[in-house]
């Protein structure tokens, strides 16, 4: 082994991309070996849809109004569901230390692991939700603008919801208090969410609803890492 | 290095390269404490960490990139082999022998060799503690800050531990440990603290 010198760092500094490909391979890794998390989140998704339909009626006119409103309310319980998952687990078993005193940058990581939680619990639900927008007896146009319109908003809740999981590391009650803070962050997303597919059926044009959910998109993209990153470290201290 | 804390009534302390510490205490005397502070996961009360004679903040990327902990957590994960898990957390750490070789050469120094394709979760509390421990075979560090490293392994493990801290220590390395195991290192410049 050759010494250690004095005075020149030790280690290389670590670029941001290679941090969130580590973070993202691991996350992504992880979370292939327990399938059945998944597979409930998206169950729960499914179930929480289709009992609306038997509980408000048959009535089609009622279900095509009520469907995107209903598919959205459902993606965001279902991805609040999956949030503990984004820390609790690596916080616990000493992983988040390791993680945070990384030569990574710790924002750079938490992107990976956000995007991660995203690909597995976000990106189910815009796969399934044409096919549950159907039980309301929505056109054609209207699933595809519901598809866009989540392929576009459940990023934002990945990344607004991991803010919510960072302050309620090692809380007790964690999981209420993290539906408290999280839920009126993603009210705007709904509005914009289920108002797009309302556009649409109104005959008017998506465009607005959907740029101003891709603005928010790139917001939180840029925002959600830093804060999760702040709030991480104040967990662990 | 260099810190000083009223939490622990003037805890004070700098080590230069090849020295050891060893910190000792009754249990909830503040050793873990002290030593996520000096790994910079914790930020002290009063005082200030130096690292290279800079007051480094927690989380400070130069200290980052210079320091190795080891704490009570494993940081392994139970859906992980112990080679998956290695390699994972060398690779965070930036480690170059993020190869699988490696990490079966550091498994096979702390004979887990027949355990390196099992899943963490089937391991006993012993071979998960050397799984976190052959992390210091793989991840070159020049600051070693270690919580206990040898609650938990036997005795031809605690032998091998002191052989790494020793080798740590002839190339210039720094440890901070705290234990309740009397490490036998040969030929190190060893300070004690004990705190009260």
């Amino acid at each position: 082994m050759t010494p250690f010198d004095a005075v020149a760092p030790s280690a290389p500094s670590a670029g941001a991309w290679e941090g969130v490909a580590w973070a993202l391979a691991r996350d992504l890794r992880l979370a292939l070996r327990s399938k059945a998390e998944i597979g409930v989140q998206l169950l729960f998704y499914v179930i929480v849809v289709s009992l609306f339909p038997l509980g408000v009626g048959p009535e089609p006119a009622l279900l095509r109004a009520l469907g995107p409103g209903v598919l959205w309310v459902a993606a965001l319980l279902a991805s609040l569901l999956s949030l503990p998952r984004i820390f609790t687990a690596d916080f616990s078993d000493g992983t988040l230390e390791q993680i945070a005193l990384s030569p990574y940058p710790l924002p750079a990581l938490i992107s990976g692991k956000i995007a991660a939680h995203w690909l597995t619990t976000g990106l189910p639900l815009v796969v399934m939700s044409p096919l549950l927008g159907i039980q309301f007896g929505l056109s054609g146009n209207e699933l595809s603008i519901l598809a866009v319109g989540l392929l576009v908003g459940t990023p934002t809740l990945s990344l607004l919801g991991a803010i919510g999981a960072a302050l309620t590391i090692g809380l007790r009650a964690g999981g209420g208090l993290l539906a408290l803070l999280i839920l009126p962050l993603y009210a705007p997303v709904l509005i914009f969410g289920a108002g797009a597919v309302d556009a649409v059926r109104a005959g008017f044009s998506a465009s607005a609803q959907l740029s101003l959910l891709g603005a928010g998109l790139l917001v939180a993209i840029v925002g959600a890492p830093i804060a999760c990153a702040a709030a991480v470290r104040i967990a662990l201290d | 290095m260099r810190f000083a804390a009223t939490l622990f009534a003037n805890v004070d302390f700098s080590l230069g390269n090849g020295e050891m510490l060893v910190v000792t205490g009754a249990n909830g005397s503040g050793k873990t404490t002290l030593l996520r502070i000096a790994s910079g996961l914790s930020h002290a009360a009063h005082g200030a960490l130096k690292w290279r004679g800079i007051a480094v903040a927690p989380f400070d990327a130069e200290l980052r990139a210079s320091v190795l902990y080891i704490g009570h957590a494993t940081a392994l994960k139970d859906e992980f082999t112990a080679e998956e898990n290695l390699l994972a957390l060398s690779s965070l750490h930036g480690a170059p022998g993020g190869e699988r070789a490696a990490v079966r050469e550091a498994l096979g120094a702390w004979s887990l060799d027949r355990q390196s394709r099992l899943p963490a979760r089937v391991l006993s509390q012993g071979q998960r503690r050397r799984i976190a421990l052959a992390r210091l075979n793989l991840i070159r560090r020049p600051l070693w800050v270690l919580d206990e490293p040898a609650s938990a392994i036997d005795a031809a493990d605690v032998a091998q531990l002191e052989r790494l801290i020793a080798s740590h220590l002839s190339t210039g390395g720094i440890a901070v440990i705290a234990t309740h195991h009397d490490l036998a290192i040969h030929g190190a410049r060893k300070r004690m603290l004990r705190l009260s």
